[in-house]
């Protein structure tokens, strides 16, 4: 059994109890990142000096009462579009590659203050578009699983090195499902916190309404834990939400008897594989003998999520992506004879694809004319669909659904056509539309590869979707099913 | 009939400052004309009456007390700058 295979609580108590040291984990983390990436290729960045001498520091402190952090000791991995002071950050964009922060993301420096080690950066979709990591502008993250078939995106990197058991746990980034979706494609615990739960400061702005940092874990204990380290109101996000935070960890009782569960009938209808749809029913099966109840709801304005979302994330992407020209920071193209010229080729050899596009569509959407016909429609949508939510959550304690219509498809499969490939994320994006927050665990495999369950919650109550997750897994053992690599 | 034409993805990438081949010009419009037909089914709803929602948090205002306070120093701002000169950003000239 690796190290990786236990909780941050039994690996804490092992610390505690000076029966293992912090270098051990951190070597741990190493060598099986040498053993296994080269296969999966999560990782852009390793920071592996610094983690090591942090762990000889936190050693140094086992046994006093200066070992107080949540976090103590723990290797993590970090997406990379989030700022780590002295560690580069790419956004997964050749046009960052060179970029070294000179400042901490407020999530990262709670994680100092948790007294984690960040063992490195995590590959991406290229400023977090795309649903595969096949946009990241370095490489292609695969699956640990099935390394033919693509890990999710855009959070891959981060769901891929958890699911490979190289770090114990990852954070991400969730705008439409950047987070779920590829945990649930890699077998691992992801949650998209609230909006406004967790601080937004030091995370590169894709869709600034829409974006929330969130945790990646083996299992839903140890994502409450990490959820515990970093959420909180921040002075420096003037959308964090000055709201209490709950004790999450405390959530984990195991009861669910009498919660009230909807299960949305165009959650399970057309478009969802069977195979998933079973994986789900079977699990509303396992709650339902722990006491709970569940009844079949309507989502009517969901099919309208992912052209609700593309019309609004890429306006907001096109305003947020206007700072990388080559100005101020980031790789600056060659020969301009203007500062014109040199806004538009840096920008045009540094951008790929999926990044123009959705820059392309943000533009003309906000632009004379179409105003009206397009953004301001879509904004009109986004309230109908937060309706739906704001209904059904008004009665029930939960909604549940798979969190993707099928297993992680083969790299490759989607690419030419970005449609079918957005409409992958058509049960991830009603929820960040909705500013909900949402978890997805493992519900078993179909064919060899993972199958999340994906639980929705009230604004601001991760207490309860954690108090079902950890309910869920508790009464079965797909979370430790774990990929051969 | 397409919704978006050739000449009109050129002026969309001229105002997002992007430069653009005819070649790619021809998959972007091609593309962005899918992806807008697509979003045009959000006209089979009716939204008269219903107001946008541009966020989902009720947001207001809030102000900090004007007070100085350390941040990055000159040095630092500039650390990632690709090209600079006497603690200022050096770029191409803007006129002629």
């Amino acid at each position: 059994m690796s190290l990786f295979d236990k909780k941050i609580s039994e690996l804490h108590e092992l610390l505690h109890k000076k029966e293992m040291k912090v270098s051990e984990l951190v070597d741990a983390s190493f060598s099986r990142i040498q053993q296994v990436d080269e296969k999966v290729k999560a990782f852009l960045t390793l920071n592996e000096e610094e983690a090591r001498e942090q762990a000889k520091y936190l050693d140094s402190k086992m046994g006093t009462d200066e070992m107080r952090g949540l976090l103590f000791g723990l290797p993590i991995g970090i997406k990379d579009n989030i700022s780590t002071k002295g560690l580069r950050t790419t956004n997964g964009s050749k046009l960052q590659e060179n970029f070294v922060p000179v400042y901490d993301a407020t999530v990262i420096q709670k994680l100092k203050e948790a007294e984690t080690i960040t063992v490195g950066k995590l590959n991406m979709d290229e400023f977090a578009m795309g649903s595969s990591n096949e946009n990241s502008g370095f490489f292609q993250t695969r699956n640990p699983w099935n390394t033919d078939h693509v890990p999710g995106g855009s959070s891959g990197g981060s769901a891929a090195s958890v699911a490979a058991g190289e770090v114990l746990f990852s954070l991400g980034s969730d705008t439409g499902g950047s987070i779920r979706q590829p945990a649930a494609f890699c077998g691992v615990v992801g949650l998209k916190p609230t909006y406004g739960r967790v601080s937004r400061f030091g995370l590169t702005a894709f869709a600034s309404s829409l974006d929330q940092i969130g945790p990646i874990t083996n299992t839903v204990e140890d994502n409450a834990y990490l959820l515990q380290a970093i959420a909180g109101h921040d002075p420096m996000d003037s959308t964090s939400a000055n709201v209490d935070k709950q004790d999450y960890t405390a959530a984990l009782t195991g009861d669910v008897k009498g919660l009230k569960i909807a299960v949305p009938k165009e959650y399970i209808g057309e478009g969802v594989d069977e195979d998933v749809k079973n994986r789900v029913m079977e699990a509303l099966k396992v709650l339902e003998g722990m006491g709970a109840e569940w009844e079949e709801v309507s989502l009517p304005h969901s099919k309208y999520g992912v052209a609700t979302y593309y019309l609004l994330a890429s306006s907001e992407a096109s305003s947020n992506l206007a700072r990388f020209d080559g100005v101020r920071y980031g790789v600056r193209a060659d020969d301009a004879k203007n500062l014109l010229e040199l806004y538009n080729k840096t920008r045009s050899e540094g951008f790929g694809d999926e990044v123009k596009r959705r820059i392309m569509l943000g533009t003309f959407a906000l632009s004379s004319g179409f105003y009206d016909a397009y953004y301001k429609k879509a904004q009109k949508v986004r309230t109908l669909i937060k309706n739906d939510f704001d209904q059904v959550l008004d009665k029930y304690d939960v909604i549940l659904g798979p969190t993707t219509p099928t297993p992680a498809f083969k790299i490759g499969e989607k690419t030419d056509d970005p449609l079918t490939m957005y409409a992958n994320d058509i049960l991830t994006i009603p929820v960040n539309l909705a500013g909900v927050p949402a978890i997805s665990v493992p519900c078993g495999l179909s064919n060899g590869l993972p199958v999340g369950l994906q639980i929705i919650g009230k604004a601001f109550d991760e207490s309860t979707i954690y108090r079902v997750a950890h309910a869920y897994e508790q009464a079965t053992d797909h979370h430790q099913n774990k990929p051969n690599l | 009939m397409s919704r978006i034409s050739k000449e009109e993805v050129k002026h969309v990438a001229k105002l997002a400052r992007l430069n653009m081949t005819d070649e790619e010009a021809d998959m972007f419009s091609k593309q962005l004309d899918d992806i807008i037909g697509y979003a045009e089914q959000l006209n089979e709803l009716d939204t008269d009456n219903v107001e946008p929602t541009t966020h989902v948090l009720d947001m207001k205002n809030v102000l900090r007390e004007d007070e100085v306070k350390p941040w990055l120093s000159n040095e630092e701002a500039l650390k990632n700058t690709p090209d600079k000169q006497n603690g200022l950003i050096k770029v191409p000239a803007v006129l002629e």
